[in-house]
């Protein structure tokens, strides 16, 4: 695990200009360029806004501003896109990578340290949008968002063990590849995120705190919209998943390393 | 000084069952694989301390898995790999270069690859964009580039540190010729000042100039391996006469071997029997001379019918460098069919131009001629049928190997 460690560092420059080199190529000859990262889970927050806010709008309790279904939303889709984002990309990295992972040798490890960068990077750049729109919807963020930073490194933990999982069994087992999209998709509307938890019914209410994703979110909600703390055991619980998640990412992404390239 | 072992090398692909059996041994569990293709095995060398080592082998016989593993790419089932140095590999120029970005910014990001930092690339980008001689395109981005100047930037950066070892898979046969050369000079410093290099090629020429050492690999496992012109001789030998290359072959050349030893001696007119095939040069003052009118002679007996058959011979240096080669089907002649038991004798008569040196006659003959001198069936074939030299006569007006006859004027 060191040596991992080591190894990173000893890369940190190439891991720091693959980072640039992607944003700066994703939105080369672009007119405006990097705004579309932004744009694209804003429009998202939009459209959802527009179709449900005037369904959901009543059942959103404590508090009382009028767009709070989309403070709601926002929040729900910061933490998600990050969650997705990882994901997806650690599912076809090493296929992606496969060439380059073939014909020079460099630290394997690097490719998702990319991965967790760059996305970290949208991340950050959607955090900023997402204040900047709710201080023009006249909704004042409290102290609690210094949460978020423990909230995204867990996240991230979460995400990055999944995908990690994910990708090198999409190596070998290709149908992986295709199976996670629509896993994901059913996440994401089993996961309140587009509409508040008291419409669950309440038979099925006991079934939702075996879904990672609904504590994260929740904790979100709560340090994002309500201002609060978010509940300490529930985060505890999280972390403790997301950290054996992660080891486990891990330990898989060692023991096949070595049989990774023999199957690209 | 050791810099590179290689010891007992093997390489072999498992399949299983199905996949998730081989998953489930990751986690320790006692799964066997169904089956195991061994592409590579048994290698074992050493590359010592600014050393050159040509490897050739057809394709598919295992020198790209033997790359891999030694650069590090592809691990090994079988033995280990003992680096003493830093490793660099041109196996494939320009891999993940990024096309929106320019040269420059690649440049930093291929050296980031192999393991360099901003500060490190900071210091050598000067002499980086002087080698590539793009000009202003360094600043372009790579999409905009032809790709012969991609391999500029490409190699300038691969070779910008001297590694301990380089390993060249091919590579150099790309860009213009111009570049070619300046590629080659660089190699050749680096190997005056201490670097190995490890060599594959399917041009046995290349290794011939150089390399000290050759491994000939042939289905996985090491076939032979010794001074790289006697491999090279050897492999060439293999290619030509087909797979069927028995230990008769190779006894052969271990009789020129022999041959090699008596360079000093004066051959005059020299003249020499192998098998079915006899050679002799004459020419008109009876020994060689610069300049001089001379002939080759080659008869051959043939043992069977043969509808299309053909004779060819050819010049090379000591060190195998082929300076001409040609039959009587690139000739454009056509010789008549023979039957079995019949005798066929071909002159090839020209003005030696050759510098005073000595000189291996390459001797071959084969049946079917198609294309641009490729035979469907070889019947004989010597890299090295014997030795002549060419002498002086008066003092020459010119140096190298190949007197091309200038005409000089003023103006």
């Amino acid at each position: 695990m060191f040596a991992l460690l080591r190894s990173l560092i000893r890369y940190r420059g190439f891991v720091f200009s693959s980072i640039r080199n992607e944003f700066v190529a994703r939105f080369a000859r672009s007119r405006l360029g990097g705004l579309w990262m932004i744009i694209h889970p804003l429009a998202q927050v939009a459209i959802f806004a527009l179709v449900l806010s005037s369904v959901l709008a009543a059942k959103l309790p404590g508090i009382d501003n009028k767009y709070v279904y989309a403070l709601y939303l926002m929040s729900g889709i910061l933490a998600w896109s990050l969650f997705a984002e990882v994901i997806g990309r650690c599912l076809t990295l090493f296929i992606e990578k496969g060439n380059l992972m073939k014909k020079i040798s460099f630290p394997r490890i690097t490719l998702p340290a990319i991965v967790v960068g760059s996305s970290l990077l949208n991340y950050v750049l959607l955090f900023l949008a997402l204040l900047l729109v709710f201080a023009i919807l006249g909704h004042r963020s409290s102290l609690a968002v210094v949460w978020l930073l423990p909230l995204t490194v867990v996240l991230l933990a979460l995400s990055l063990g999944i995908g990690l999982v994910l990708g090198v069994l999409n190596v070998f087992v290709r149908d992986v590849g295709q199976v996670v999209p629509i896993v994901l998709q059913a996440w994401f509307w089993f996961t309140p995120i587009a509409y508040p938890v008291t419409i669950i019914p309440e038979q099925f209410k006991s079934l939702v705190v075996f879904n990672p994703m609904y504590s994260i979110v929740t904790a979100y909600h709560d340090v994002l919209v309500y201002g609060k703390a978010p509940e300490p055991q529930q985060l505890a619980i999280i972390t403790a998943l997301s950290v054996g998640l992660l080891l486990l990412g891990l330990f898989l992404f060692r023991r096949a390393s070595a049989e990774m390239v023999d199957a690209l | 000084m050791t810099l590179l072992s290689v010891n007992n090398l093997g390489k072999a692909y498992r399949s299983y069952r199905s996949e998730w059996q081989r998953i489930a041994r990751w986690f320790y569990l006692p799964v066997k694989p169904s089956a195991e293709h061994w592409v590579l095995k048994g290698i074992s060398f050493t590359v010592e301390r600014g050393e050159a080592v040509g490897i050739v082998g057809q394709n598919g016989a295992g020198k790209s898995t033997l790359l891999k593993m030694i650069t590090g790419t592809l691990q090994p089932t079988q033995g280990q790999v003992q680096v003493g140095g830093r490793i660099a590999a041109i196996l494939e120029l320009g891999m993940g270069f990024n096309p929106e970005l320019s040269g420059r910014q690649n440049v930093y990001h291929a050296g980031g690859l192999m393991g360099f930092s901003f500060q490190q690339i900071d210091k050598v980008i000067a002499e980086i964009e002087d080698f590539a001689e793009i000009g202003a395109y360094f600043d372009e981005p790579v999409r905009t580039y032809s790709s012969g100047m991609q391999v500029r930037v490409a190699f300038s950066v691969a070779t910008a540190f001297r590694p301990d070892i380089l390993i060249v898979d091919e590579a150099l046969s790309v860009g213009d010729a111009r570049f070619q050369h300046k590629c080659m000079q660089r190699i050749r410093r680096y190997q005056q000042e201490g670097m190995s290099l490890l060599l594959v090629s399917h041009a046995p020429d290349t290794i011939r100039m150089f390399c000290q050492k050759g491994i000939y690999i042939k289905d996985g496992t090491i076939e032979k391996m010794g001074d790289a012109a006697s491999v090279m001789d050897y492999y060439q030998a293999a290619m030509v006469m087909g797979n069927a290359v028995d230990e008769s072959a190779e006894s052969s050349l271990i009789a020129d071997e022999a041959l090699h030893d008596n360079r000093d001696a004066k051959f005059v007119v020299v003249d020499k029997a192998s098998g079915p095939v006899s050679v002799n040069i004459t020419c008109e003052q009876g020994y060689l001379q610069m300049g001089s009118r001379m002939t080759v002679r080659i008869t051959t007996q043939f043992a069977s019918d043969w509808q299309d058959p053909h004779v060819g011979f050819g010049i090379r240096t000591k060190s195998g460098i082929v300076i001409y080669e040609a039959n009587t089907y690139t000739l454009g002649g056509k010789l008549r069919p023979v039957k079995c038991g019949e005798s066929l004798a071909v002159e090839f008569s020209f003005d030696c131009a050759l510098y005073p040196d000595t000189y291996e006659l390459m001797v071959g003959v084969a049946d079917g001629g198609y294309d641009r001198g490729s035979f469907k069936i070889p019947l004989f074939f010597d890299q090295s049928m014997l030795v002549f030299e060419v002498l002086a006569g008066s003092v020459p007006g010119w140096s190298g190997m190949v007197d091309i006859r200038p005409e000089v004027s003023f103006s």
